[in-house]
This record gives C-alpha cells, sequence and structure tokens, in this order.
C-alpha cells in the first residue's frame, strides 16, 4: 500500500461517525485510554514491574506485609504494599493482569471463532443443520456461562494426569470459558446470515459458481462482522470476570501463574487480620479494567446502532 | 393450555437423560473414591470389598442404568467424603441456597424495576446518568469481589453484620430457615445484596433500554393524545409492553443466580448446595456432584416452564397464537 492510500484511509477513519461519536464522549475516551495503558502495562508486565515477583531470589520473607507506601510503615521500595510472602503488590498486579488479559482474549478469540463458525453454517444451510445446531444453543443457553466453564475445567482436570494438566491448564481454562460464552455470537451470525443470503450479490455469487463455503466465508462473513466485533468486546468483560471467578474458587489457573482472580483469592485469607491491600488492589485494578472494557463496547453498541442516532 | 405444559414437560425428558447421562460419565472417571475413603492404611481384600461394595467394578452402562434408577427412586448414592445420603445432604442443604437466591432475586426486582423505569423516563436526568454509571461498575465488579468489600466495609471495618454462616435458624418440619430470626436476617443480608447487585444492574438497564423503545412506538404517542395521565400511559402502556424481555431474563437469571450462589456461599462460607458442590469437586466427591447437576438441571427446566407460562399471562397476543397452534 502506498503512502498515500494509507493517508487516505487514515483521513477516512477521522472523519467517520465512528470517531466522531468517539471524541464526542470523554468517558469513552478516557476508557480508551485506561484500557489501552493497562493492555500495556500488563504485555510489558517483565520490563514495566519494578520487581519480578517470581524470582525467589529478590523476595525477602521480612518484607512480608509491608503496608502501602502512604501507610505508617511503608516501604518506598513497594508502592501497594507486598503480600504475605514479601512480594510487591503492584509487580503481581501486572503479571497477573497479562495472565487475565491473555485467557480473556483467547477465549473471546476462540468462542468467537466457533460462534461465527456455527452461526453462518446454521443460518446459511437452514433446515436441519440449522435445527440441531440451534436447539444445541438452547440447551447450552439454559445453563449459566460460569457453571459449563466449571464443569468443562472439572471434567479436563479429570481426564489429564496431574502433570499434565497443570503445564496446559492456562488452556484447558481458556477453553472452558470460551466453550460457555459461544452462543451470542452463533445466534447473532446466524440471525444476519438468514438477512445476507437473501441479497443479490450472494445469488450473483451462486450464479457464477462458488462453492457454500467460499460464499460464507468470502462474502456473507465481512458483512456480519460489524455485530461480532460488538460482541466479542462485549464478551471480553465477561471472559475476564469469568476466569477471575475460576481462579478465585480455586479450579483456574494453577498458582505458579496466579492471575488477578488468584490473588484477590490469597488476599482474601488476610482480609481479617486487617491487610487489606493485598486483596484491594488486585480487585480495584480487576474491576477498573473489565468496566472500561464494558465502558467501549457498549458505546460500540449503541454507536454502530443506526435506531439509536 | 395443558397440552402446552405437558409437552414442554416432554421435551424436558431428553434434556433431562443428557444432563445426567452427561454429570454420570463426567464424574465416573473423577479421582479414586475408593482410595479416599479407605484412608491411609487398607489391604488389597479390603479395597476390593469396597470396589464390589459400591459397584465401581460394573460396566459403565451397567452403572449408569442402575444409576437412573436410584434417582428415580429419590436414592441418590452415599457421599464418599461425608458417607452420608447424599439426598439428605442435599435436602439440609436446599433451603440455604433457595432462600438466598429468592432473596436475592426479589431485591434485584425490587430495585431493578423502578429504577430502569425511572433511568428510561428521565433520560437526561442527571440522577440517571448516576445510576446508569453506577449500574455499569456493578456489571463490571466481579460477585466474590463485592462480597470481600462488603464484608472490608461492613464487617470487619464496621463490624455491624456478620461475614459468614446464616446466623440462628429455625427449624420447620426439614426445612430450616434464617428468615425468622434476627440474627438469621442479619446474616441474610450481605450474601443476599452480593448475589443480587448484578441481576439488579441487569434488570434495570433491560427495562431502561426497553422503555426508551417502547417510549417511541405510535400507541404511547395516540394514549398521551386521548390525554391518558403520565401515571396510565408509563405503568399501563409501556411497561407493561417491557414485561415480556425482563420476564425472560429474569427467569434465565434466577438459573444464573443459583450457579453464581456458589461463589457468594464461598465468600460467606454460607451452608448451601454451592459449598456443598465446590467441596465435592474439590475431594472427587461424584454421588454428591451428580446430584447436584442433575437438581440444577431440573430447576432450570420447572423455571423455564415457569417463564413460558408467565408469557401467555402477560402477552394476550401469545394467546391466541397458542390456540390457534393447538388447533381450537
Amino acid at each position: 500500500m502506498s503512502a498515500f492510500a494509507t493517508k487516505r484511509r487514515l483521513a477516512r477513519v477521522f472523519d467517520s461517525d465512528l470517531w466522531w461519536s468517539f471524541t464526542r464522549s470523554p468517558t469513552v475516551v478516557l476508557s480508551a485510554f485506561v484500557a489501552l495503558a493497562m493492555i500495556g502495562a500488563a504485555a510489558l508486565a517483565p520490563w514495566v514491574a519494578p520487581h519480578n515477583p517470581f524470582d525467589l531470589a529478590t523476595l525477602n520473607l521480612l518484607d512480608a506485609f509491608t503496608p502501602p507506601v502512604w501507610l505508617e510503615g511503608g516501604d518506598a521500595r513497594f508502592l501497594l504494599g507486598t503480600d504475605d510472602q514479601g512480594r510487591d503488590v503492584l509487580s503481581t498486579i501486572l503479571f497477573g493482569a497479562r495472565i487475565s488479559l491473555f485467557v480473556g482474549f483467547c477465549s473471546v478469540l476462540f468462542a468467537m471463532t466457533l460462534g461465527v463458525t456455527i452461526g453462518l453454517v446454521a443460518g446459511y444451510a437452514g433446515g436441519a443443520a440449522d435445527a440441531v445446531l440451534m436447539r444445541i444453543a438452547d440447551i447450552k443457553l439454559t445453563f449459566p456461562a460460569i457453571l459449563i466453564a466449571l464443569l468443562v475445567d472439572g471434567l479436563v482436570r479429570a481426564v489429564l494426569p496431574r502433570e499434565l494438566h497443570d503445564r496446559i491448564s492456562l488452556w484447558v481454562l481458556i477453553f472452558a470459558i470460551g466453550i460457555s460464552n459461544w452462543v451470542p455470537f452463533a445466534r447473532t451470525v446466524r440471525g444476519c446470515t438468514m438477512v445476507e443470503k437473501n441479497k443479490e450479490y450472494v445469488m450473483a455469487a451462486r450464479v457464477i459458481g462458488l462453492s457454500s463455503a467460499r460464499i460464507m466465508w468470502a462474502h456473507v462473513l465481512p458483512n456480519v462482522m460489524g455485530p461480532v466485533l460488538v460482541i466479542a468486546t462485549l464478551q471480553l468483560g465477561f471472559a475476564i470476570l469469568a476466569e477471575a471467578t475460576l481462579s478465585f474458587l480455586g479450579v483456574g489457573v494453577p498458582p505458579t501463574q496466579p492471575s488477578l482472580g488468584t490473588l484477590i483469592r490469597i488476599g482474601n485469607d488476610f482480609l481479617f487480620s486487617g491487610e487489606w491491600w493485598i486483596t484491594v488492589f488486585p480487585g480495584a485494578a480487576l474491576a477498573i479494567m473489565v468496566l472500561s472494557v464494558n465502558l467501549l463496547g457498549d458505546w460500540l453498541r449503541d454507536a454502530l446502532n443506526p435506531k439509536l442516532r | 393450555m395443558l397440552a402446552f405444559i405437558v409437552s414442554r414437560l416432554l421435551q424436558a425428558i431428553p434434556v433431562m437423560l443428557t444432563v445426567s447421562l452427561i454429570s454420570f460419565a463426567m464424574f465416573a472417571y473423577v479421582g479414586d473414591p475408593v482410595t479416599i475413603m479407605l484412608g491411609q492404611d487398607y489391604t488389597e481384600a479390603q479395597r476390593e470389598a469396597l470396589v464390589r461394595e459400591l459397584g465401581l467394578d460394573q460396566p459403565f452402562f451397567v452403572q449408569f442404568v442402575e444409576f437412573l434408577e436410584n434417582v428415580l427412586s429419590g436414592n441418590l448414592g452415599l457421599s464418599y467424603r461425608l458417607g452420608r445420603p447424599v439426598a439428605d445432604l442435599i435436602l439440609e442443604r436446599l433451603p440455604a441456597t433457595l432462600e438466598l437466591s429468592f432473596a436475592a432475586a426479589f431485591l434485584a426486582l425490587l430495585v431493578g424495576v423502578p429504577l430502569g423505569v425511572y433511568t428510561g423516563l428521565y433520560r437526561e436526568a442527571w440522577i440517571s446518568r448516576v445510576f446508569l454509571a453506577l449500574s455499569l461498575i456493578g456489571v463490571s465488579l466481579p460477585t466474590f469481589l463485592i462480597g470481600i468489600l462488603l464484608i472490608l466495609v461492613f464487617a470487619v471495618v464496621l463490624g455491624w453484620l456478620p461475614s459468614f454462616g446464616r446466623g440462628e435458624t429455625v427449624a420447620i418440619g426439614w426445612w430450616t430457615t434464617g428468615l425468622f430470626s434476627w440474627s438469621g436476617l442479619k446474616a441474610l443480608i450481605l450474601p443476599a445484596v452480593t448475589l443480587g447487585v448484578y441481576q439488579m444492574t441487569l434488570i434495570m438497564r433491560l427495562v431502561r433500554s426497553e422503555m426508551l423503545e417502547v417510549l417511541r412506538t405510535d400507541y404511547i404517542k395516540f394514549a398521551r393524545a386521548r390525554g391518558l395521565p403520565d401515571r396510565i400511559v408509563h405503568f399501563g402502556h409501556a411497561l407493561k409492553n417491557t414485561l415480556v424481555p425482563v420476564i425472560t431474563i429474569t427467569g434465565l437469571q434466577l438459573g444464573a443466580i443459583i450457579a453464581f450462589a456458589i461463589v457468594t456461599e464461598t465468600v460467606f462460607q454460607w451452608p448451601g448446595m454451592g459449598l456443598l458442590f465446590i467441596q465435592a469437586v474439590a475431594n472427587a466427591d461424584i454421588p454428591i456432584m451428580a446430584a447436584y447437576l442433575m437438581l440444577v438441571a431440573a430447576l432450570f427446566v420447572v423455571i423455564n416452564l415457569i417463564v413460558d407460562l408467565l408469557y401467555y399471562a402477560v402477552d394476550p397476543r401469545l394467546r391466541s397464537g397458542l390456540a390457534a397452534a393447538s388447533g381450537r
């Protein structure tokens, strides 16, 4: 692509309705900024975190339970205090957010791939395939996602030997959360596909003899991607929360790779002895992360919905 | 109407069968209950005797059919961990979970619907914006975090409310209730709020967006043009037409409430089924897990049926459709 074309594309972005509605709402700009900052800080955790909480050599048990720096007994080295093992809370949050976001993104990607494929096939093929797939979706929808994730996780845990499970538990978790969240994608894509497949361009593609698979992927899919991206943004918040909940219940990521949920669970044990910062700061980080993602998703949904203009 | 209920119940049978097959199959391979029950020291003969006694040497489908027969006769087996009948354990725990869940759902509706109506009617008012912002925070906070924060504020710092357990309970037959004692009610507040906040925000946002859609329609304009008072337009016409999606979501969310009760019960050490389930997962206690799953599936089937019936109560259009469909 030439520089000129790039420039023109950028100009088109800044000229669009979406960009206009983005800049008009300070809340949305702020949440986009917060979300990007947190994703950036989490992704770069090994380089930006003040300490490496997993490097046992740098830990000192004498530093354990140091309160945040502005309280009495605080230590300038540990901005948000330390936990029971003397780990810097700020650093564990950065590393934990990295795991949480990774699981969140991957499971949404997985749910999206699965849901979009099922929705396309059900909507395009219709008939028996549609009926069967949508009944499965109905049954799936009856059960809360968190329960399904809990069960899938338990099932895999049972089938795999313990040592192997510990090694791949992150992927198990992604699978469990992804499989519990594909229905919204499938339903939306199915609905849109049923509308799109009667349009002239699909008929034209059929007339020139393209295969159904090619029509679905290359022609219908791009036209149903808008709502899919909105759902993906909204689902990202859910996925991060689901991961945190499972980890809080102790069935999520292994303790060697603590996510934000794990950190909150560990900190919860010290709530009554007054060391509130071990649990409150990871909790705040989780809440702010999910809140900013949800705000972005809400805005995207409203901005792309012509009815609400 | 009766035909409709019967057909829905018939549809539920394959679902229940699938769930029971899954629940049994899933947990048929978990852990080794025999070693758990025997403890540290045992002889090979003792082990074999126990395996035979528990029927674990039988083929999978024989075990499954036996399991179904037992379930239908109300025998859910013995807990591997506690050595007591699962049916008894569940009956003991059921009241706690149901009381918590219904208290949460009630709270969610009681606060959520009026707030949704208000924010829908007065869209631009600053107080609506505040509620909307708060609701987004409510959706973004995970259940367990809300619980922890409430414990921190009301139990640790202020010391007003208990942070765990059910308080004093009164037994009415086999049903133990915490609703008739002061300490029981106090113990219910924090868990019910924790469990209800998410549903409350969801209901509020749903009612609001439905109100916005409905208020735009012609019949509302017409009702206003006829000079009907606001109260009748808002509640008689507008709110009533938002109720179908609200009922659906509330019904579906009741299932979510029971599932999320696992989390809330863990945070508050509330002695309900969720806590029983999580402890069972941790100990590979197959009978309890299988029973819990089937009970939850049965609850969902019943809830969905009630939701479907409520549609007909709320939306007269569906009634005539039903009559036509069943050939009456």
